[in-house]
């Protein structure tokens, strides 16, 4: 029994020497990478607070090891984009590179990240093809795969028993992936499927054609000014209240500011929501409105929810994030309380998750913000998971 | 497609098109009278509509709101003027490209600076928040508004423009500034009030959009490029031109926007009238800026007795 019990010391102080190790060692490099400027960049303002709001819950550490994160604005172009990722590996030589907000820049830094090996955290962007057949071993999302969110509103879509469903989008890949999502889920009929121009200031003529096709709702995507402006101009015409507005990426944490109670009523689909009543995600929420003065967006929840996930690798890892091989193992374990509940990893670096509708409402405070309504598709993993070779 | 909704889609047509034309009478009379180009028209734009927001969140008024931000941007145009723009009404087309698209830059940096980069809230007066029935068809309220905005603004302008001694010397200096300067004219004051006129008309514009768009930095380039196409069509420095050419503009870019994907999916596949109709709807009011420009290159409604 007692060489026992001096056994079991000496595990622990094994266990334990690596992480004395790291005392001496240097701070884990971080490159983030977001869009920071432009009409855009409250996107990548909410993720980088997100982010430092998570370092600085896990103690200004991640892992017990002090972090350096080196911020950068890629302003929405592909090719400075590839340029600061390169600058990061060759000369800044960052252990990790996290962040990307649009689907366009992420697939631009792909090939330099899969190329060098360089251990990503995604943050929002989760386009198809890094999800099935490029999928690589050294990209986890943190975020979702593009589809998912518009595939669990066509599943709301369906269990409501619409027959006819009018959609709308932006002329644009990412606009066409989300009514393809919705479609994929979606039962009942598309009486109307209409693309705009992207940054399409007016929707007049649009809205007058989807009221004469008197549809059982309506499914949009709208990310940004262009959902605000549909928005407004869907109430001005008396539809808002009339038809159900279903949506994602539209109505959310960056637009309902500036919409306030005009969006109340709107559908918009997602995997986690400010009202979220686990315990990690109610200290997330309080602590951002603490600090920020204002509701966290999803952008941010991904964000926060990425540094939690680092913290969590590191520690397994004894803080050490140059054996790429043990960082990422610890990785793909996502052993942390996740804001939205539970995390789990498919094999292709996106999560599995749970699918939930929100309804914009007034919260318990009296500020227009996200309430659960109900969830859609539980347990729910991307729909190109099949096509990943890992 | 039925009658009403037709009537419906020529109103909305109507309604961008009076809205186009608050932007391209201020921009086709700096064009025409100071032959200056100022891409930087769009930032008055959205000046207008920021000042307008925040004027109504502050006052609750929106009367208030639309008037203060019109004087607002009247005073800041003739500052601007003063201030440095006039020096570049003598350099070359390409010099005044380059110095507006630079200060287009700075503003939307600016509004970010002051504003802050998420997108500003303004609230639509409550009584032109629902739609009401208008020639048998139910139209959103507010944007009648605009409609008889954009005439009545529309009106006042022929007024002064054929009316008043002001007018005349902005007609003479459309015609040839040259020779109205020898006569005596202070130019210099002539064009300062022309400038600030445009930049209160496009902020009365921005301030009437504040309730529909999204009030945000950048928001003033793609009116911004409309606008041009409408006074390269409507003939440069004609206030007319600038009215009939936005009106012709607004209607068929909305109308093509409508009917052109009903078209194609009459003559071709479904998917193939999906991907194509919104493209082609998009390039419609560029291709007949193209026909017009082949044909008729002085824009359809040219000010009449200009210097050959």
């Amino acid at each position: 029994m007692v060489s026992q019990i001096k056994r079991s010391l000496g595990v622990l102080v094994l266990a334990a020497l690596p992480a004395l190790a790291t005392a001496q060692q240097q701070p884990v490099k971080i490159g983030f990478l977001a869009t920071l400027s432009g009409p855009a960049a409250s996107l990548g303002q909410d993720m980088y607070d997100g982010f430092m709001l998570g370092i600085e819950n896990a103690g200004g550490k991640l892992g017990g090891v002090p972090v350096e994160v080196i911020k950068e604005d890629d302003q929405l172009k592909p090719d400075l984009a590839v340029q600061t990722v390169n600058r990061f590996i060759e000369k800044d030589q960052v252990d990790i590179v996290g962040g990307v907000t649009f689907s366009n820049v992420m697939m631009a830094i792909a090939k330099p990240l899969v190329d060098s090996d360089t251990i990503f955290i995604g943050m929002n962007a989760g386009p198809a093809p890094l999800a099935g057949e490029r999928c690589a071993p050294n990209f986890f999302f943190a975020s979702y795969q593009n589809d998912q969110q518009a595939e669990g509103v066509g599943k709301y879509a369906t269990d409501k028993g619409y027959k006819n469903v009018y959609v709308m989008a932006p002329n644009y890949q990412a606009g066409r992936d989300a009514v393809g999502g919705f479609k994929r889920f979606f039962k009942g009929n598309i009486i109307g499927e209409v693309y705009t121009a992207v940054n399409q200031p007016d929707y007049s003529a649009e809205i007058a054609q989807l009221q004469a096709a008197a549809p059982d709702a309506v499914y949009v995507f709208y990310p940004g000014g262009m959902g605000i402006n549909f928005i407004k101009q869907f109430r001005q015409a008396g539809l808002l209240g009339q038809i159900p507005l279903l949506s994602v990426s539209s109505f959310d944490g960056s637009t309902l500011p500036a919409l306030k109670e005009i969006a109340i009523g709107a559908i918009s689909g997602s995997f986690w929501g400010p009202d979220f009543k686990n315990a990690a995600n109610q200290k997330f929420v309080a602590d951002f409105e603490k600090k920020f003065g204002r509701i966290p967006s999803q952008y941010a929840a991904q964000a926060y929810d990425a540094a939690m996930l680092l913290d969590s690798a590191l520690k397994k890892t004894g803080g050490n994030a140059k054996d790429k091989a043990a960082l990422k193992a610890a990785l793909r374990e996502a052993d942390f309380e996740s804001v939205r509940g539970t995390f789990k990893f498919n094999k292709n670096g996106f999560p599995v998750l749970d699918m939930y509708v929100f309804e914009v409402a007034k919260d318990e405070k009296g500020r227009v913000s996200h309430k659960t309504l109900q969830e859609t598709l539980p347990g729910h993993s991307d729909s190109y998971l099949k096509d990943c070779p890992i | 497609m039925t009658f009403n909704l037709f009537v419906g889609q020529v109103l909305n047509g109507l309604q961008f098109g009076l809205l186009l034309f608050l932007m391209a009478a201020g921009l086709t009379l700096v064009f025409g009278i100071m032959s200056f180009v100022n891409l930087a028209h769009g930032s008055l734009y959205m000046f207008g509509a920021y000042f307008a927001a925040s004027i109504l969140s502050h006052t609750g008024s929106f009367l208030l709101a639309v008037f203060g931000s019109t004087a607002c941007m009247f005073v800041i145009g003739m500052l601007a003027d003063r201030v440095g723009l006039n020096r570049l009404h003598r350099r070359s087309h390409l010099e005044q490209v380059l110095a507006t698209f630079g200060i287009v830059l700075f503003c939307n940096e600016l509004v970010r600076v002051i504003w802050g980069s998420a997108p500003v809230y303004m609230e639509t007066p409550e009584a032109l928040s629902a739609a009401i029935e208008f020639l048998g068809v139910r139209y959103p309220s507010y944007r009648l508004l605009i409609i008889v905005s954009g005439l009545a603004v529309a009106l006042l302008l022929y007024l002064m423009i054929e009316r008043t001694r002001l007018g005349m010397l902005i007609r003479a200096g459309a015609s040839n500034r040259e020779m109205v300067g020898a006569l005596g004219v202070n130019i210099g004051k002539l064009n300062r009030i022309v400038f600030a006129l445009g930049a209160a008309l496009a902020g009365l514009a921005g301030a009437l959009v504040g309730p529909i768009l999204s009030i945000q930095s950048g928001m003033g380039e793609p009116v911004l490029i409309l606008t041009l196409v409408v006074i390269v069509i409507g003939g440069i420095g004609s206030i007319r031109g600038a009215f009939l050419g936005a009106i012709l503009v607004g209607v068929v870019d909305t109308l093509g926007r409508v009917l052109i994907p009903v078209w194609l999916r009459a003559m071709f596949d479904p998917a193939i009238a999906t991907a194509v109709g919104p493209a082609l709807a998009s390039m419609l009011v560029y291709l007949m800026m193209a026909i017009v420009l082949a044909f008729r290159p002085q824009g359809l409604f040219p000010v009449k007795a200009r210097s050959q």
